[in-house]
């Protein structure tokens, strides 16, 4: 709950009470000014009590009754709270400021309709402004705080999924081989550096873009896939199968990119024989169907390699999730011969912006 | 006479590269083999006895780390000096830490050709200044350290049943029945007093979810729980060797964890 802090604590409500006997004490001093000096010391009294009492009603109403992440309760407890406050709080503090003085101000008051009425209206009045002062300045910090919050997640999202796809020791290993090849056979170095340079391209503009065409995915794939056979050498084999009438159809960039990078790190890179990697895209009764198959270790070794993995998944998950909702199916299988099947359908008309 | 060299790398271009390296800056140094995966770095090794190993860390099979650990557990006795070990990374943090701390060689790839000259400068000094004996124990006290420092250990919620499967059957056995578990291929073996279950489960699964005070690792392929030992044995060849309660056999505890079993 990101606002429960602002909700309570002592502190806060020490400066909220500092502050109603700073607007009682201005209060007072007008009245001085209005009505004379004579009693001042009894109109402070009764001034202090009453709005205390109102406040500290209100106060501890609000933190008792609001719902949990909000610094105000609905305006629907707020008013019988507020109304019920300046009523009890009226009573409690006159009862104070009775006890000092020796007297009743119900009695004074109860003389004259025209004093109580303006008593009424001075109490109620300074109630609302106080109190609407205190809530306006609530709402402020809240909202202030809830936007801080969504862009603090939305900033640690974009990092773990770049982190995810630039990983350090993919990115220093195929550093090395191109470093060897630079020496060996500048020409391939070459091929290899063009391919590292569109997959970083594709890596780093990802995230802003909201999709590109299924040949633009499957280029990508290639991108990754080449690189990594440069790597494993003859224990990498890999195909990528994209119908010609599928190739402009549109889909989230670099969606599949996990699912290659799970299949060929826990998969295919920790077999010692090594293996094959398959990509397809086929239309499927009216849908797009993606597919990942791969002869690796399975989902139990991948498991064991620590959370790495579900990360990929899960965010594969939760942006078919927020993007078609219901429309598109994910899995992850287990193949009888020990390889992994993850598959993915997707309907084929672009997803609602 | 011509130091030897063995070097495990899984990437093709890579190993090439290396080796083509170090036949520049080392001349003399003749590698006597070169594989891709741990399983065989550890058969050559102890087969050709090399003065020096470069062991990737990661590779498919074994870890650089866990070929290193069973190679001083399966080193022979016979006076054969332990190789001297360069460890080589594209970039595991913890284990960077780890080696930097425990002085072990270590290269990160990229190679560059003067780190790399730097590391032949410091392994001929060493292999100039070795003793059979303190190689081993130097190399036993740096893994040691090694292993319980460089692998970054997932907090697991702890086990209190091991749940073993027989055809349709699931079987309880509380972990406080548990003699020790075994590693077995893909599986473990579980031992109690009078029964054994296999789980399909590696021993480094299983490990993090044991209470390693009770339960010791004593080989790369043992788990015991201490308070099922009676006694421990040293034998001339500096073996432990362990009676159990309950079970007739006798378990050994290899060189990189004999130190668990001195008096008190």
């Amino acid at each position: 709950m990101y606002l429960s802090h602002s909700t309570f604590t002592w502190q806060h409500v020490l400066r909220h009470g500092l502050q109603v006997a700073v607007f009682n004490t201005l209060l007072w001093g007008l009245s001085l000014m209005a009505n004379g000096t004579e009693h001042w010391d009894v109109e402070l009294v009764y001034n202090q009590a009453i709005g205390l009492s109102i406040w500290s009603i209100i106060e501890a109403g609000r933190i008792l009754l609001c719902e949990p992440g909000h610094a105000w309760p609905s305006w629907s407890r707020a008013l019988p709270l507020i109304a019920g406050a300046i009523v009890v709080g009226w009573i409690v503090g006159s009862q104070v400021g009775n006890l000092y003085c020796g007297c009743s101000n119900w009695t004074f008051l109860s003389q004259s309709p025209r004093r109580l009425r303006s008593a009424i209206a001075f109490t109620i009045g300074a109630s609302t402004v106080a109190t609407y002062y205190f809530y306006s300045r609530g709402k402020a910090l809240a909202d202030r705080e809830k936007l801080a919050a969504a862009e603090r997640d939305a900033t640690l999202a974009r990092l773990s999924l770049l982190q995810s796809q630039l990983e350090p020791h993919m990115l220093f290993n195929t550093l090395a081989n191109l470093r060897v090849l630079i020496a060996m056979d500048p020409a391939r170095a070459q091929a290899m550096l063009d391919r590292l340079i569109a997959f970083l391209r594709a890596t780093l503009t990802a995230s802003r873009s909201a999709s590109h065409s299924l040949a633009a995915e499957f280029e990508r794939l290639d991108d990754y896939l080449e690189l990594m056979s440069v790597r494993m050498g003859s224990r990498l084999s890999t195909q990528l199968t994209l119908p010609d009438e599928l190739r402009d159809l549109p889909v989230p960039p670099l969606l599949l990119q996990p699912l290659v990078e799970n299949a060929v790190k826990h998969g295919l890179e920790p077999k010692v024989e090594g293996g094959h990697i398959d990509v397809t895209a086929e239309r499927h009764d009216g849908l797009l169907a993606l597919s990942v198959r791969d002869s690796g270790l399975g989902l139990g070794a991948a498991e064991s390699n620590g959370p790495g993995t579900q990360f990929g998944l899960r965010q594969v998950r939760e942006r078919l999730h927020a993007l078609y909702g219901e429309r598109a199916r994910f899995s992850i299988d287990a193949l009888p011969d020990g390889g992994t099947l993850a598959r993915i359908t997707l309907p084929l008309d672009p997803p609602a912006p | 006479m011509t130091p030897t060299a063995l070097i495990a790398e899984d990437e093709p271009l890579l190993s090439a590269s290396l080796q083509a390296e170090l036949a520049e800056t080392w001349p003399e140094l003749r590698i006597v083999a070169s594989v891709g995966d741990g399983a065989q770095a550890l058969q050559q090794a102890l087969q050709l006895k090399p003065a020096l190993c470069f062991l990737d860390i990661r590779m498919p099979g074994m870890s650089g780390l866990e070929v290193a650990q069973a190679l001083a557990e399966d080193w022979p006795e016979d006076g054969t000096p332990f190789p001297l070990l360069v460890f080589i990374t594209a970039y595991d943090q913890y284990a960077v830490q780890a080696f930097a701390a425990q002085a072990v060689d270590y290269l990160l790839k990229p190679v560059e050709p003067e780190r790399l000259a730097q590391c032949c400068v410091r392994l001929q000094r060493q292999l100039a200044a070795r003793e059979a004996p303190q190689a081993m124990q130097q190399a036993v006290d740096q893994l040691r350290a090694l292993l319980g420092s460089a692998a970054p250990t997932f907090a697991a919620p702890k086990l209190e049943v091991i749940q073993a499967g027989v055809g349709a059957t699931v079987h309880f056995v509380p972990l406080d029945e548990v003699i020790y578990f075994e590693a077995a291929d893909k599986y473990v073996r579980v031992v109690t007093a009078d029964k054994e279950h296999l789980i399909r489960l590696s021993l480094r699964e299983l490990l993090p979810q044991l209470d390693e005070t009770k339960f010791w690792q004593i080989h790369r392929g043992t788990v015991v729980q201490a308070r099922m030992v009676t006694s421990a044995t040293r034998d001339e060849a500096g073996k432990t060797h362990l009676s159990l309660r309950g079970r007739p056999e006798k378990l050994t505890a290899s060189r990189l964890y004999a130190h668990l079993f001195k008096p008190m």
